[in-house]
């Protein structure tokens, strides 16, 4: 389903953000990222960082302390 | 959402403590994650977090910090080696929250191409040379800085 998987579980502020950019880098317009994180921040601050960015946050969800996004590459 | 001009940041570091070293440099390389072009004028001790020989070692002073985690009391944190032991507990609850170090906060700034400025002036007063910055830092002075801030739509000092 998802293009590309990152994973920043563990990760603090701003490297959720700042891993997401370079992976959404690597790829083509319209293909997925699926990225996890644990940093609470990353709900607001993913959300954020995909509107100031033209990418679409296609789904947003947290279970067990995980934060799971899709992204879609604008 | 590219827009034809890009928005700026511009973030003025005035100090060199490991604790007043981080916030720009988060913001900065946050900033250029988000596609905003941004800048860093490092003045005064500000100048520290870019100068290879120091920016290893930034400390924390325990003097005058009530908002410490572990606040102590002045006459305490006056003795000999205080702020070597602040120091030490700042980066292991960093360590723990697994924050990014400081080297690689500015490894992430260059990536993101964020314009690191030197200040000439505090070179110049500190006995600074240029090869003792770090890579990609352009030195200039007050004009070059706010030539850049002018078309900012966002400017911070810390």
């Amino acid at each position: 389903m998802a293009d590309k998987i990152l994973d920043c579980k563990g990760l603090s502020c701003p490297e959720p953000v700042l891993r997401t950019k370079m992976a959404i880098n690597e790829l083509e317009a319209g293909q997925i990222l699926e990225m996890s994180a644990t940093d609470s921040g990353s709900a607001n601050d993913i959300a954020a960082w995909a509107k100031r960015t033209g990418n679409e946050l296609l789904e947003s969800s947290e279970a067990d302390g995980v934060y799971t996004f899709t992204i879609k590459k604008g | 959402m590219s827009e034809e001009t890009p928005k700026r940041i511009a973030i003025i570091a005035v100090h060199g403590s490991l604790d007043m070293a981080y916030p720009p440099l988060i913001l900065a390389s946050t900033a250029a994650a988000m596609e905003m072009e941004a800048g860093i004028f490092f003045t005064f001790y500000g100048l520290d977090i870019i100068n290879k020989h120091k920016n290893k070692s930034l400390g924390v002073s325990p003097i005058a910090n009530p908002a410490a985690p572990m606040p102590v009391p002045n006459i305490i944190g006056m003795l000999p080696g205080m702020t070597a032991v602040a120091t030490g507990m700042m980066k292991n609850w960093m360590g723990k929250q697994n924050v990014a170090s400081i080297e690689s906060l500015l490894e992430m700034c260059r990536m993101g191409n964020v314009k690191l400025i030197g200040c000439q002036m505090t070179m110049d007063v500190m006995g600074v040379k240029e090869s003792d910055l770090i890579e990609g830092v352009e030195v200039g002075g007050a004009a070059t800085f706010l030539d850049y801030a002018t078309d900012a739509s966002i400017q911070l000092s810390f």
